[in-house]
């Protein structure tokens, strides 16, 4: 039975390995200092780079985190603060569904609200998708983290005389921010990723840009639309980009390790 | 049980060194108080004062109502959801259930140490201490006004000297028994004129214990001290007074070598001698 189970174990990792391998093999020899700060050539011509997309990616990142996290770490701390409160728990179960919500209906949906209304694609729905995308993540992830939090401490803070809030902000959530830092970072490798919610809203683009209400590059996009293309310099660099791609989530997962196990303080140190 | 009111005139207590205070005024009155979860009633019509500069014990069973009792006197009882208090507790005459008292102001006035040692585990060992300076963001003192503070409560607590080099270190690191010392400074920091102590050696070694019940004895005479113990011996070492509790009510209080030779009610006679507990 063990063998069977060991079995299983090897062919879950099974997946991951096969892509590490084929993307160093396909992608590595395309990654050079110009892919990352050069914009792409036309076609035909060879070399260029995908500098666009890559800071693209960082800003769509950077607006989403910037709903994401704030909204996700306040619902999180009320569900955990307010337990049983029927508000909270309405909340914790449709937070639960956003969490399943196929992220191309959270295209369609972010496309419908930011995008038609005002007549164009922009970076600012793309990261507003991808931001409605975290917070269920990051909502769920704090209530998590702020519930191993002692009651003990947050009596010994009341005690001291400390407001309620005061106590929730500068004892609990303090003392939990180790583990929800861990899980904000696992949310934005999560949404770093995505594709289907910026199809309708940031929609790419060849050019550069950093303006949040103009249509922006990123990373997925630009590799869907160079693997889907009949040439094979872009074949080429959607590998690279790929391989980009999946080393900026896995950095992002090994930090969340480290601030993890980081010494200072913390629940479970 | 209203007929067993502590006695204002407190006979001198036998304990070492005995050091009673004089025409000890109560510090805290406690009035016909119910303290209730829900409709459970946990303290029941309880009428108790806590003299001025003594420690007074509050002994009897587990679930006999000492903690929550304890806890109703810095209205830390209400912060548990459901729960409810009837009755008065009057910190130097003022009701502090009184309409328009906020809790904070009676939490600050009365300091409180738990069962388990409770440092922040994000803070240093001199933040821990300051913690209780910095509770509101209004009137906080001066850094160096707040390290001064801080060496005097470490200093009262007698860990000065074991944490001076490493103020900045993180609380954890400290065994279990400094930790306990440390949040009795973080406790003593804000000049409480009452400290409540809820089994505050029950997680402790025998040495420990001594060291916190050492402190305990330096603490009468400048602060009220009530503490809360099913270790008899340990009300009997450190206390002036001992309050007997026994399924919620209070059966008697008394100068602690008095409760513990001669007691008035059969059932303290009973729990003492050991009969049961």
């Amino acid at each position: 039975m063990s063998g069977v189970l060991g079995l299983a174990a090897v062919l879950a990792t099974l997946p991951l390995i096969f892509l590490l391998v084929h993307l160093m093999r396909e992608g590595a020899s395309s990654i050079d200092l110009a892919f990352f700060s050069r914009m792409p050539k036309p076609v035909g011509e060879t070399g260029g780079g995908m500098a666009h997309a890559i800071v693209g990616t960082l800003i769509l990142v950077g607006v989403a985190g910037a709903i994401g996290l704030p909204v996700g770490m306040g619902a999180g701390l009320y569900l955990a603060e307010q337990r049983g409160a029927r508000l909270a728990t309405s909340v914790r179960f449709l937070s639960d569904v956003l969490n399943g919500m196929p992220s191309i209906v959270m295209g369609i949906f972010a496309w419908h609200f930011l995008v038609r209304p005002v007549g164009h694609f922009s970076a600012l729905a793309g990261g507003l998708a991808l931001g409605a995308m975290m917070i269920p993540l990051v909502t769920r992830a704090t209530e998590e983290m702020v519930r191993t939090v002692p009651t003990a401490l947050r009596e010994a803070a009341l005690a001291l005389g400390y407001p309620r809030w005061r106590t929730s902000v500068v004892i609990v959530l303090r003392t939990a921010l180790p583990g929800i830092v861990t899980a904000a970072l696992v949310a934005i490798a999560r949404i770093a990723g995505e594709t289907a919610p910026l199809l309708f809203t940031a929609f790419g683009n060849q050019y550069w840009s950093t303006r949040l209400n103009e249509p922006i590059a990123a990373l997925p996009l630009q590799i869907y639309e160079y693997a889907k293309a009949p040439y094979d310099e872009w074949h080429r660099l959607a590998w690279a980009g790929a391989l980009v791609l999946i080393a900026l989530v896995l950095i992002i997962s090994l930090l969340a390790r480290f601030v993890t196990r980081s010494k200072h303080g913390g629940v479970g140190d | 049980m209203t007929d067993h009111v502590a006695t204002l005139t407190p006979a001198p207590p036998v304990t070492r060194e005995s050091r009673a205070v004089p025409d000890a005024r109560p510090r805290i009155s406690v009035r016909k108080l119910d303290a209730l979860f829900g409709s459970n009633r946990a303290v029941r019509d309880v009428s108790i004062d806590f003299p001025d500069g003594q420690v007074t014990a509050i002994i009897g069973p587990s679930g006999c109502g000492k903690s929550t009792l304890l806890r109703c006197l810095n209205r830390m009882h209400e912060t548990i959801p459901l729960t409810s208090v009837n009755g008065e507790v009057l910190l130097d005459g003022q009701d502090v259930y009184a309409r328009g008292i906020n809790p904070i102001e009676v939490r600050r006035r009365i300091g409180m140490v738990f069962q388990r040692p409770t440092p922040f585990p994000t803070m240093s060992i001199r933040d821990n201490v300051a913690a209780g300076l910095r509770a509101s963001s209004r009137e906080r003192p001066s850094r160096q006004r707040e390290d001064q503070i801080v060496e005097e409560s470490l200093n009262r607590a007698g860990l000065w000297d074991e944490v001076r080099d490493r103020l900045r270190d993180s609380a954890t690191a400290l065994s279990g028994g400094q930790q306990q010392r440390l949040c009795i400074a973080r406790a003593m920091a804000t000049r409480p004129s009452v400290i409540l102590l809820d089994e505050p050696t029950a997680s402790l070694d025998p040495l420990s214990t001594q060291k916190v019940e050492e402190l305990v004895h330096q603490l009468r005479g400048s602060v009220t001290v009530i503490i809360v113990t099913h270790n008899m011996q340990q009300a009997a070492r450190v206390s002036d007074r001992t309050a007997f509790m026994l399924l919620g009510e209070l059966v008697e209080t008394a100068p602690t070598s008095e409760i513990f030779t001669t007691p008035h009610d059969q059932r303290t006679e009973a729990y003492i001698t050991g009969r049961f507990g």
